[in-house]
């Protein structure tokens, strides 16, 4: 049996009396893609905080490729190759579409420390650009990311998180707030790209069409617990998964 | 000579006037996330006004009892009129922007205020050490003490106490807190939150000139004193975690204890210790003893 | 970001000015020139807290380096009997960076009013070990700075050379200032006042961005700190008091942080209106400030200098 990318171990976190995520066990393999579902509470978002580290766990282990890197924090977890989108997009709003782009290259090619020389160097702008008009926000560059409509938003952030070229992509509802007409057109590129580098790929989902279309494999969350595990098809005709995902909505 | 009872009964006055001097910062902190600035000169001008009202209507005879409800009144009065002032005019506008503009507005109303301290009293100093007088001298095991300082002590905890009180046991209070915990919260549960700022901030406002007029007796009322004590208050507030009442009490009984114990020991480091204290306790808790860190809801 | 045209019209606007201050000495006064020089001085400070202020930062004890860098020339000229300029300045520039690297392994941990504080109370630590400790500073006296000289030449007329020392370094400092913020770390800092989260989550440290600037911040108020010991001749403790800090803060803040000269145009504008208005009415003075400060803040909250580079934007 290969080794898992992502191994996370009876994994718990409580607030107060809140048990959020539930002696969860979860193993996923190099060029995964999986979608985790559940109302909302279930715990999924959570789930994501303590893989990266962002929430340390009550108890359990999170491993990545045989390395545990329970607790490490998102600096560290990043660098060692995983990246994160959020529910809430998580960009600097007051610099342009462009500029959170840069930064998001410029750390990336390690440039992070650099005082000295331009940030506008021809190379790392046509990335920038190229980057943005894969995503669809070409002509948005240089506009305030606070403007931008919430989509826009989202699917910056998504991009943020591509830039880094990562071995495990974790996405939060990559698709809330994108309109119908580009929802698909963005996951289209995105999931095939991803595919196509062998990037392990968990995503958190509401829309049961993206999930039905873009996972292969479905997780299942209920109040903390991982209830169903299993192939994307099979999961969701399942009418006590329906019920779980849909019932409370 | 034992100076243990020295440094114990120096330091839990000195902490006392600190405390006096100190709740109001970080009381209005916690409720409108503001680090009032303009503190400094609330309390100057408490110590103005008490002075003013003692040479006033005790002016023959500083001695006599008249005087500590007068400076009492010195502080209700700059409570009831500058706070809501303050607030409405020149603080409510800016809440919700980065915490940042909320601190350099109260820089800028501490600048204006000094000034207008100048231009009311003048720059020579008042002196109106009645009170202080009035108390004379306490013996406690040989030593002779100031007997004002004890004053102050009981006027800190009565203090102390009564904001405690208000807090846990009243409705103004619990609103308070539920301010103080979650702002929007509040607003949804219907807790009018304009009046509860403009009232914690009149609360912290008299607390702040209460600390000035007590603290007039003691020492020369002048230009500047307010400056000084500023940078104390915000060492002990700091060290307390900001915000919280308790650490603040806290605080000002570790400064209190250090500084009193450098001043017979070493009375060089007497004002370096208060912010290599605060210094030490940030290293070891960035948030102060009882701050609380938030972390991001992601 | 401020688009080509405009930067090209800045680079020009600028050099035109540096041109006009170049010749002032033969146009003003010996007094003007001095204030000048002690303005653009003093711009050189306030330039290392906007390099914070654009993370967000308020530091509001940049006074410590200032003073240390005014001090490092009061010693070696009053205890060392060094003058040199060529000595001094660049010693006080290394040990304000190693003390900012130090105390900057403390302070970046904090964000927000704690940073502020715990700068201001760093500063007031300084202040107090230079009052109390009279052999060693000269106490509230201070120390006086004789003996300027520059290459090993004495000049005759000492305000003369300094003005231009003054002039050039300020220039060469405008230069560093204007590639940081034009670089990655420069816009690492401006995302570090936006969002934290998102910079770890890119596998960077803002910690260390932080630091990074506080370091080169605390450098060049150093070096602010030792021409100004040269230029007024005498340094004090109350260089390093709150209020001087303050000081840097609210031109900072006047001039605005969106560009390398705003600090220099507030800080020759500060000292004038600073200058005349004392003497005018010594009890207005902070009155004054004040009001100017919450003008500012309640209507240009981006300084003053987007009205100049930007007529038509409207504030926010």
């Amino acid at each position: 049996m290969t080794a898992a990318m992502i191994d996370i171990q009876n994994v718990s976190r409580a607030f107060d009396m809140l048990r959020a995520v539930d002696d969860v066990s979860l193993s996923i393999g190099e060029g995964e893609i999986v979608g985790i579902v559940g109302t909302n509470g279930s715990g999924k978002t959570t789930l994501l905080n303590l893989i990266t580290g962002y929430l340390q766990p009550t108890s359990g282990r999170v491993v990545f490729q045989g390395t545990d890197i329970t607790g490490l924090g998102p600096r560290r977890t990043t660098a060692l190759g995983l990246a994160r989108s959020f529910q809430t997009p998580q960009l600097y709003t007051g610099l342009t579409v462009l500029d959170n782009v840069l930064i998001a290259i410029a750390v990336h090619s390690g440039r992070s420390a650099d005082f000295w020389m331009p940030m506008y160097r021809s190379d790392r702008v046509s990335k920038a650009y190229e980057l943005l008009a894969r995503f669809g926000l070409g002509d948005q560059a240089a506009r305030s990311v606070s403007k931008l409509p919430e989509g826009g938003r989202k699917v910056l952030d998504v991009a943020l998180s591509v830039i880094l070229e990562p071995k495990v992509l974790l996405m939060d509802e990559p698709t809330s707030g994108v309109s119908a007409r580009d929802k698909f057109s963005v996951m289209d590129t995105l999931m095939s790209a991803l595919k196509k580098h062998r990037v392990t790929t968990i995503f958190v989902e509401h829309d049961l069409e993206i999930m039905e279309r873009y996972a292969e494999r479905a997780v299942v969350f209920d109040a903390g617990k991982i209830i169903a595990d299993g192939p994307v098809a099979d999961l969701l005709a399942r009418p006590e998964v329906r019920r779980a995902v849909l019932g409370e909505d | 000579m034992n100076i243990l009872p020295i440094i114990v009964i120096d330091g839990i006055t000195f902490a006392s006037w600190l405390f006096l001097v100190s709740v109001g910062i970080t009381f209005i902190f916690g409720v409108l996330r503001i680090l009032n600035v303009a503190h400094g000169s609330l309390y100057a001008i408490g110590a103005y006004l008490g002075a003013t009202l003692i040479l006033q209507f005790a002016g023959h005879d500083q001695r006599s009892w008249i005087t500590l409800p007068l400076l009492l009144l010195a502080a209700i009065a700059v409570g009831l009129t500058l706070g809501p002032l303050i607030e409405r005019v020149f603080l409510r506008r800016v809440y919700g922007q980065d915490e940042v503009i909320g601190l350099l507005t109260t820089f800028a109303l501490f600048l204006i205020l000094e000034d207008v301290v100048r231009l009311i009293w003048g720059i020579e100093p008042y002196l109106v050490e009645g009170p202080f007088r009035l108390f004379g001298r306490v013996r406690m095991g040989g030593i002779a003490f100031a007997g004002y300082p004890f004053l102050l002590t009981g006027v800190a905890t009565v203090a102390g106490l009564l904001l405690w009180f208000i807090i846990h046991h009243t409705s103004f209070g619990r609103q308070v807190t539920c301010v103080i915990n979650d702002r929007e919260m509040a607003g949804a549960l219907g807790i009018n939150v304009p009046r509860i700022d403009l009232m914690a901030f009149a609360l912290g406002t008299f607390l702040a000139a209460l600390g000035g007029a007590f603290t007039a007796p003691m020492m020369s009322v002048e230009p500047g004193m307010g400056v000084s004590v500023l940078v104390l208050a915000f060492a002990v507030v700091a060290i307390g975690g900001l915000g919280s009442i308790g650490g603040a009490a806290l605080g000002c009984i570790l400064v209190g204890l250090a500084r009193a114990a450098a001043v017979q020991l070493f009375p060089e480091i007497e004002l370096f210790v208060i912010y290599a204290l605060m210094v030490a306790v940030l290293l070891w808790r960035p948030q102060g003893l009882f701050g609380t860190i938030e972390l991001r809801k992601l | 970001m401020i688009a080509t045209a405009t930067r090209s019209r800045l680079a020009s606007g600028a050099i035109a000015a540096f041109a006009v201050i170049a010749l002032l000495p033969l146009l003003l006064s010996d007094w003007v020139v001095f204030l000048v020089a002690l303005a653009l001085a003093k711009g050189v400070v306030v330039l290392g807290v906007v390099l914070l202020l654009r993370g967000g930062l308020i530091p509001f004890g940049q006074a410590l380096y200032f003073a240390i860098g005014a001090y490092t020339v009061g010693f070696l000229a009053n205890r060392f009997g060094i003058g040199e300029a060529l000595v001094a300045l660049p010693l006080a520039i290394v040990i304000s960076a190693l003390v900012a690297a130090a105390l900057g392994l403390l302070l970046t941990r904090f964000r927000g009013i704690y940073f502020a504080m715990l700068s201001l109370a760093l500063s007031m630590i300084l202040y107090t070990v230079l009052i109390k400790f009279y052999d060693f500073s000269g106490g509230t006296d201070g120390l006086s700075v004789r003996g300027f000289a520059l290459a090993g030449v004495t000049p005759a007329h000492p305000g003369l050379v300094q003005y231009y020392l003054v002039l050039v370094l300020t220039a060469a400092v405008v230069y560093v200032g204007a590639r940081f913020i034009a670089s990655p770390l420069g816009y690492l800092m401006q995302a570090v006042r936006y969002n934290e989260i998102r910079i770890e989550y890119l596998g960077a440290s803002a910690g260390r961005a932080i630091l990074a600037s506080y370091v080169i911040s605390g450098a060049i108020s150093g070096l602010g700190g030792a021409l100004v010991a040269y230029l007024i001749g005498h340094v004090s403790p109350d260089l390093a008091f709150w209020v001087s800090s303050g000081d840097f803060v609210f031109v900072a803040v006047l001039g605005g942080t969106s560009s390398v000269f705003a600090p220099l145009v507030g800080s020759i504008a500060f000292e004038f209106v600073k200058n005349y208005a004392l003497k005018f009415s010594p009890h207005t003075w902070q009155l004054t400030l004040g009001v100017f400060l919450l003008l500012v803040i309640y209507f240009q909250p981006q300084g003053l200098w987007t009205l100049l580079t930007h007529p038509r934007a409207r504030p926010r």
